[in-house]
């Protein structure tokens, strides 16, 4: 299974991870500051800033490009709760 | 003695602007969180222009037969081309659908963040093409005056906003610079003493969003008031800017003369193990502070839950940058100070900050994971595993304490080393 390498730049942790796990599975086992509360792709709590490899999560769906919209989320953040990572390194923070 | 509101009849708190809201006398209990010892009000306003008519705010839904009586006072629905809502909580959007279907020509205004809470008040599809969202600098014409919106969020909702009336130097603050008192004179010089209202109110609903109160204060301390009219209490046309210089004075921090980071050691322990405990963590943070040198400096306090009531903490956690609990397990559970404790932070800004958790234990340790988990879910950050110890901690278990303050004393100087891990060892 293709593995990515995710670092989460406020806890200065990198995880290797299977593709297709979501952000949030990850940064809470973890105990970094991304924190969620619907994890339903709504309430847009889990925001995140990508700072590099945001090419490796799989595109925003409709739903969640509508929250980012709705949030005013600047470019290259995504919600935890819905963002897939696909591989490659990827580097993140709370937003 | 100041005259009271009439009943039914809109008052006048400016030069074509009138109040048209609601007192709520008999109320005890607001949000669940406030008392409120002689009730609340519910402030809602009409500003005439000389080609429109704004609503600023409505009322709680059961008040709304009066707020409609208000402004039928003054003013006709066909001549409202605007509404505005500072705030979308119920207690001042509760007439609002209402407000929407009988005056057909207005347009709401609301933040940009408030637009898509709207679907939780109503079918926003059926006024879909009255709704505008604006933001700081955005204004709405009412022929020879306007309203400009600034937007203030956080307080305390993400969709809170202000509106001000130039021409009557009149800041419509919502929320914001209100305070949970009723009295029907309705002026700050005509009512009775509030000042206990107005920091309490401060305390419970803007304290957690202090950065935000900041931020606000930025955008409305240039503004030359003359009024403001809050969404709740006095309207404040005595001295105006001596509200605002309060929440400047309550939103700063409270610690002064250092540039140290703080770290604070809490517990609580039945037969010492985890205060000894405690005093391992505190000793491993004092040693990673001396580690870094002059490149950093934490200042840790070392704390017996027992040796206090929650709120002398709550003050000291606000200033922090990293808190350690440590509690026994007691019946599969943290000990109930330490959850007095951590159930009293709602009250505070806490995201962002270090947090971590230790403890001694009989037989299975919950306390320790269940204490993380609720530091996680305050918005802390949790970057070391925490540390438990079967009943007397041995040797390498206080080793394992020390290490726990000085890597968290680490992170909180931005010296930790980089950790790689594999999210298969993660449980």
């Amino acid at each position: 299974m293709p593995k990515a390498n995710v670092t989460f730049q406020d806890i200065g942790v990198t995880v290797t991870v299977p593709a297709g796990t979501r952000l949030i599975e990850v940064s809470e086992k973890i105990g970094a500051g991304i924190t969620y509360g619907c994890r339903e792709g709504e309430c847009c709590t889990c925001l995140t800033k990508v700072i590099s490899g945001h090419e490796h999560l799989a595109a925003p769906s409709v739903l969640e490009a509508q929250v980012l919209k709705d949030n005013l989320a600047p470019r290259h953040h995504r919600l935890a709760c819905q963002a897939q990572i696909l591989g490659g390194d990827i580097v993140v923070k709370p937003a | 003695m100041r005259a009271a509101a009439p009943i039914d009849q809109a008052v006048a708190v400016g030069n074509d602007v009138h109040w048209i809201g609601a007192f709520d006398p008999d109320l005890r209990s607001f949000d669940i969180i406030l008392r409120t010892a002689n009730g609340t009000s519910y402030n809602a306003y009409v500003v005439r222009g000389s080609e429109g008519v704004a609503v600023i705010d409505t009322v709680k839904a059961n008040f709304s037969a009066g707020f409609f009586r208000r402004l039928e006072s003054v003013a006709d629905y066909d001549e409202i081309s605007t509404i505005v809502l500072n705030h979308l909580e119920p207690d001042h959007s509760g007439a609002l659908p209402e407000l929407l279907r009988r005056a057909t020509r207005a347009t709401l205004h609301v933040s940009h963040q408030a637009r898509p809470m709207l679907k939780g008040l109503f079918d926003p599809e059926e006024f879909a093409d009255r709704i505008v969202s604006v933001g700081t600098g955005d204004v709405v014409g009412l022929g020879d005056r306007q309203l400009e919106f600034f937007n203030t969020p956080y307080l305390h909702w993400p969709d809170t906003q202000c509106t001000w009336l130039a021409s009557e130097g009149m800041l419509f603050s919502g929320d914001f610079l209100g305070c949970h008192y009723c009295d029907e004179r309705l002026f700050n010089d005509a009512v009775g003493d509030f000042r206990f209202s107005f920091e309490y109110y401060y305390a419970h609903i803007m304290r957690p969003f202090r950065a935000y109160v900041r931020e606000a204060l930025e955008l409305i301390e240039p503004l030359p008031i003359r009024t403001i009219a809050p969404a709740h209490g006095p309207i404040l046309r005595d001295d105006p800017q001596d509200y605002v210089r309060r929440y400047r004075a309550l939103s700063k921090s409270g610690l002064h003369n250092t540039t140290a980071k703080t770290l604070i050691v809490f517990y609580i322990s039945a037969y010492g193990a985890t205060r000894r405990m405690a005093e391992a963590v505190a000793a491993g943070a004092e040693f990673a502070s001396g580690e870094v040198g002059a490149a950093g400096e934490v200042r840790v306090s070392l704390y017996d839950i027992e040796g206090s009531e929650p709120q002398p903490f709550v003050d000291l956690i606000e200033e922090a940058d990293a808190l350690m609990f440590g509690s026994p397990t007691i019946n599969g559970d943290a000990v109930k100070p330490v959850w007095d404790l951590l159930s009293s932070l709602t009250m505070v800004d806490v995201k962002g900050k270090l947090g971590a958790a230790f403890g001694s234990y009989g037989w299975s340790g919950e306390a320790v994971p269940m204490i993380e988990d609720r530091l996680r879910r305050l918005k802390l950050r949790v970057p070391v595993p925490g540390v438990k110890a079967r009943l007397t901690p041995t040797a390498d278990e206080f080793a394992a304490c020390h290490e726990l303050g000085r890597q968290t004393a680490l992170h909180l100087l931005g010296r930790a080393t980089p950790r790689v891990i594999d999210m298969s060892a993660l449980v």
